[in-house]
């Protein structure tokens, strides 16, 4: 771990005039930090910061940037509106990392992709230039869509796709004292030729809070597959807002996990559901155009058959049709 | 005086007499309290005043020459030094008693431990590892197994004709099986703290062999051994990892010496991953010809394996295989392909773990090509006397611990392929034979009994978590006719008698035959001060009966009795084919769209001789289940293709099982004495629960939902595509 200084920000203005790395739960930065991926000069700790509240505002609900996992999943309101949340994020890692793991830290999570942690393997991400080893690698948990030839590692978060599924938005602060409100489609970058670069946050920006809209209708459900029980990253997630109206399908909202370099959210998915009776073709037919782009690198290529399969057992589930 | 005894003949079961019923019952561990409140002391715990902090640098190429750079480094905060004399490659192989690899400046696998580093904080040490620059000349070398140039053959059994069998068979089997390489993945990372006062080395480690590590220390050191003293008092699990001597000891000896201060160095779970030794992969092809009545005419069980070059361990896959089942005609292979991967050594069952996933695999599956239940075909194909040597075996409760663990477990409910099924998950159940071979090793202990009636129980016997402390008292309390809270027991430390280590399921019937020398060399004393025959006398609570008296020991003692046990093994080993066995049963369900596997509950009915604690030996089962588990569903390291590197070197993405993954795990013991065993009639059980029992799992998997997984682990994308 190279040296750093350490600055406690008693208040917003402190941490956005602190030049420096924010930490939080530090559940995943002092990992990195630990391995060297990670050497920031200056680490801001923002944890007593008053960014805990979980409160509800005229349409939407307002999740501070340092609510703890576990306390996220455990709120009764998460819990009866958007049980879809509560569900992916007790899906995710363990109770103690919960405990420590907060809101803002768990968007800002780095991936899972074993070559990223490895000093002596050549990463783009991690020192751009260098090269993707996994590409021809080990890359099981690794990603099939929105890949570039620079590098093709997921989001590893469970939390971030059900907030993709609930049209969340992420809170920003700038120096300047300025907020801005972001979908996680607009705040998390594809990799391109810059996988180094995973969000918009500009250096000094703060995370303050996710806010949701009002509870969407229809049924939620958060299904997740992976290698071990519990305490395992996803090889494929979905998390799903479906609403069936005269038997039909009036509204959908899907997100997955382990699949992009982001939660993945395709809107012509929906448009292939929407206004349509659920039928098996009707879900084979969401999932033709969800994996249409799909590219498998060897180890991987297993979850483009998985997501189909899952995705239209969530689709039964939630419309009632058994397959 | 020393108690001998080589055990060249069957001894009388003296414990079945003794009476004071410490033996057996299921006594918590006395340093219990002490693990769960943190007072039991580990090795990276310990203090040295002045002490100075080590991290072992690792390689980063494959193969290739190196230098380092200590002027990239020595300015850095803390730095004290940089060495690399006397690296060792990988850990030694269990019982090696010398050095392992030493390579000077070569690099033989990307992780290799290559330089040790030392500084004023763990943390600044840690940083210069990884700041250090190391100047690197890289060269080509193999690190696939499947297509590696340098191969060692061997052909360890011809018997008969097997492939004249397979085709004169009623039924065959021929297949392949593959599982990937574990890691040990202890709780406890090795660490030592290496302490010099002139010549005299101390090291606080964590080891299982001490008197074996004792002497690689030294020889990887060029050092007399007598001058080193090892203390492991509390190892935090080993499985196999800490047999020998491992890096950091030595990093930790050699920067203490320079630095002329105490040096501690502890392993990081990704050097764990890399640097000690790992199972190794196999691919394994077991041939099995069957009559009508699905009696073996023939068994053929090949494997390929790796290991890196001038490493002497191989995985004895077949180790199992050649006492188990039947059938005249028989024939092993065996490949260890050399390739630049971390050195593969001893895991928790070596040689049955993945061997009998393979054989236990495939003796379903003839199950299912002839026609008869699974639990019928073993017990059909129990042999009389040893196919291969045409030894007798000692006690073999096999059959019973099929029938009796069938019936307890309800095997009569067990269905077909996708006849039981709940909303989205297919139910099934799978049974696999349990065998280890059953080893007695020399060992000391020296047994004290004191006026007051307390006594102490010596040896540099090591307790990784097994249970140690608790039976080593226990044998002495009932030989004693003592309550097993009046003696203390003393481990791990190389001043005192040396035991047998804990290895290779042998410690509790080895150092514990040891003890039990000891206190019989006692009671023959106490006999004596009482007038009667040793055979008449009888110990009980603190009272010694014989020969019409009847005295408290106090008043028979003028002062503390020492006597010293020692035990060797004799002709009975060589004579008598003895092993543990067992049957494991478990119950999985299958998930119809994701292929994901939940083990729902496990049977497994276990036949050791003599059990010392019902509690130790039942944790020893469910510890081997979970590894069953393991192996079963999710273990597997995985090497990078190009530079042979350990790609999951931590416990994030090398899956053990969690909590939600081990369900019910129920274990019963089958009342059995081994008379040629030792003279307690104990055989070994701590691989015994692990032997087979991933076979059980993948076996319900095929009872389930009619998928058979022959590549390990039973992945989701192994399962799904089939269904
Ligand atoms: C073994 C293991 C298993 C795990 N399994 C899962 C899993 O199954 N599913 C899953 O979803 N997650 C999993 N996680 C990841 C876990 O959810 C994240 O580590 C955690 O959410 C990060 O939150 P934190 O507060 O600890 O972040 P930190 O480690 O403190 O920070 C992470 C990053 O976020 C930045 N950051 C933090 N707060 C802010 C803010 N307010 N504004 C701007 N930037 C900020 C930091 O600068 C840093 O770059 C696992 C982690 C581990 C170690
Ligand atoms: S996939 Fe991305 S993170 Fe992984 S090695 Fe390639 S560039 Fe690095």
């Amino acid at each position: 771990m190279k040296p750093f200084d350490y600055v406690r920000a008693e208040s917003r203005e402190d941490a956005l005039r602190a030049d420096g790395r924010v930490i939080a739960g530090g559940t995943n930065l002092l990992d990195l930090m630990k391995l060297e991926v990670e050497t920031p000069d200056r680490l801001i700790d923002v944890t007593r910061l008053d960014l805990r509240e979980i409160t509800r505002q005229e349409n939407s609900l307002r999740i501070g940037a340092l609510v703890s996992n576990a306390d996220l999943a455990a709120d009764e309101t998460v819990r009866r509106d958007y049980p879809v949340l509560s569900r992916a994020l007790l899906a995710g890692a363990s109770a103690q990392l919960r405990n420590k793991a907060t809101t803002g830290g768990n968007l800002m999570q780095r991936t899972r992709c074993p070559y990223f942690y490895d000093t002596t393997q050549p990463c783009n991400k991690r020192e751009p230039g260098t090269g993707c080893q996994a590409m021809e690698g080990f890359n099981r948990i690794l990603a099939i869509l929105g890949t570039s030839d620079k590098c093709i590692a997921t989001h590893p978060s469970d939390m971030a796709v059900a907030m993709r599924a609930l049209d969340a938005r992420v809170e920003i602060e700038s120096p300047t004292g300025e907020t801005r409100m972001l979908t996680l489609d607009e705040f998390y970058l594809l990799p391109g030729d810059t996988p180094e670069k995973e969000t918009v946050l500009e250096p000094g920006e703060l995370i303050t809070a996710v806010h949701l809209p009002e509870p969407p209708k229809g049924k939620q459900a958060y299904r997740k597959v992976r290698d071990r029980a519990s305490y395992a990253f996803a090889l494929v997630s979905v998390g799903a807002v479906i609403d069936v109206q005269g038997g039909k399908i009036a509204a959908a909202s899907l997100a997955f996990g382990g699949l992009g370099p982001r939660p993945w959210r395709n809107a012509d998915v929906e448009e292939a559901l929407v206004g349509e009776t659920p039928s098996d073709a009707v879900f084979d037919k969401a999932a033709d155009v969800l994996l249409a782009d799909a590219k498998g690198f060897g180890a991987n290529d297993f979850k483009i058959p998985l997501t189909r399969r899952v995705l239209k057992a969530v689709l039964s589930d939630l419309t009632g049709v058994s397959q | 005086m020393t108690e001998h005894l080589k055990m060249d003949e069957v001894q009388p079961r003296l414990l079945d007499e003794t009476g004071q019923g410490a033996i057996t019952r299921p006594m918590d561990r006395p340093e219990g309290p002490l693990k769960v409140s943190g007072r039991a002391t580990y090795a990276a715990e310990y203090k040295a005043a002045n002490m100075a902090f080590g991290v072992m640098v690792r390689a980063g190429i494959t193969k290739g020459g190196y230098s380092i750079d200590e002027s990239s480094v020595k300015d850095m905060d803390g730095f004290l030094g940089v060495w690399t004399d006397h690296m060792i490659r990988n850990s030694a192989q269990g019982m090696m008693d010398t050095n392992p690899v030493q390579l000077g400046q070569r690099v033989q696998y990307l992780g290799q431990p290559i330089a040790v580093v030392a500084a004023e904080t763990f943390e600044q040490a840690r940083h210069i590892a990884n700041r250090l620059k190391v100047d690197y000349s890289p060269e080509d070398g193999d690190v696939d197994p499947e297509t590696a140039s340098q191969v060692d053959q061997s052909v360890a059994l011809d018997q008969g004709d097997l492939e004249q069998a397979m085709k004169d068979a009623e039924f065959t089997v021929d297949s392949t099986y593959t599982t990937k390489p574990h890691n040990s993945a202890p709780m406890e990372p090795h660490a030592s703290l290496a302490e010099w006062d002139g010549e005299k080395l101390t090291l606080h480690g964590s080891y299982q062999m001490l008197k074996y590590n004792k002497n690689e220390l030294a020889d990887s050191l060029d050092m007399d051994a007598d001058d080193i003293r090892i203390l492991a008092p509390y190892v935090g699990g080993g499985f196999g990892s800490k047999l020998g001597i491992a890096a950091e000891a030595v990093g930790a000896a050699v920067a203490a010496k320079a630095l002329k201060r105490p040096v501690r160095v502890v392993m990081s779970r990704q050097n764990v991953f890399e640097m000690v030794v790992r199972r190794t992969e196999t691919r394994q092809r077991v041939r099995l010809a069957a009559d009508k009545d699905g009696r073996l005419t023939g068994l053929g069980h090949d494997n390929r394996q790796s290991n890196l070059p001038d490493e002497g361990f191989s995985e004895p896959v077949t180790l199992a295989t050649h006492f188990l089942y039947g059938g005249e005609n028989r024939r092993y292979e065996q490949e260890v392909a050399r390739v630049h991967r971390m050195a593969a050594g001893s895991v928790r069952a070596p040689g049955e773990a993945v061997g009998m996933l393979a054989l236990e695999n495939a003796m379903d599956e003839l199950a299912e090509t002839v026609g008869i239940d699974p639990i019928d075909l073993r017990v059909r194909n129990i042999p009389e006397i040893h196919p291969e040597s045409g030894k007798q075996y000692s006690s073999r409760s096999l059959a019973q611990c099929l029938k009796e663990g069938a019936a307890s477990f309800g095997w009569d409910q067990r269905k077909g392929p996708k006849e039981r099924r709940e909303g989205e998950w297919y139910v099934g159940m799978g049974v696999a034979a349990a065998a280890r071979t059953n080893i007695l090793m020399e060992s000391k202990a020296r047994v004290t009994l004191n006026p007051d009636g307390t006594a102490l129980v010596e040896t540099d016997m090591t307790d990784i978590g097994t249970g140690t402390y608790a039976i080593l008292g226990q044998i002495a309390a009932e030989m004693l006719g003592l309550d097993p809270s009046k003696v203390t027991v003393d481990l791990g430390d190389t001043d005192l008698p040396a035991g047998s280590g804990s290895g290779g399921s042998w410690g509790a019937a080895s150092a514990g035959s040891s003890v039990f020398l000891g206190a019989k060399a006692i009671r023959a004393k106490l006999a004596e001060r009482l007038g009667c025959e040793p055979s008449a006398l009888r110990l009980q609570d603190g009272m010694a009966t014989g020969g019409n008296n009847r005295r408290p020991l106090a008043e028979l003692m003028e002062g503390p009795i020492a006597e010293e046990g020692h035990i060797e093994p004799g002709d009975m080993s060589d004579e008598m084919q003895q092993a543990g066995y067992g049957a494991h049963f478990a119950e999985v369900a299958v998930n119809s769209v994701t292929g994901e596997v939940r083990v729902r509950r496990t049977l497994s009915a276990m036949a050791a001789g003599r059990i010392l604690n019902e509690k130790t030996a039942a944790s020893q089962v469910h510890g081997g289940m979970i590894w069953g588990i393991g192996t079963a569903l999710h273990e597997a390291i995985e090497h990078d293709p190009r530079t042979g590197h350990v790609v999951n070197n931590d416990l994030a993405e090398y899956h053990v099982p969690v909590h939600l993954d081990v369900p019910q795990l129920d274990v019963m013991f089958i009342e059995e004495r081994d008379d040629h065993a030792n003279p307690m009639q104990v055989k070994g059980i701590g691989e015994l629960g692990l032997a087979g029992a991933g076979a059980a799992v993948t076996n319900a998997i095929y009872n389930a939902c009619g998928v058979r997984v022959r590549d390990y682990p039973a992945t989701p994308d192994r399962i799904f595509p089939h269904l």
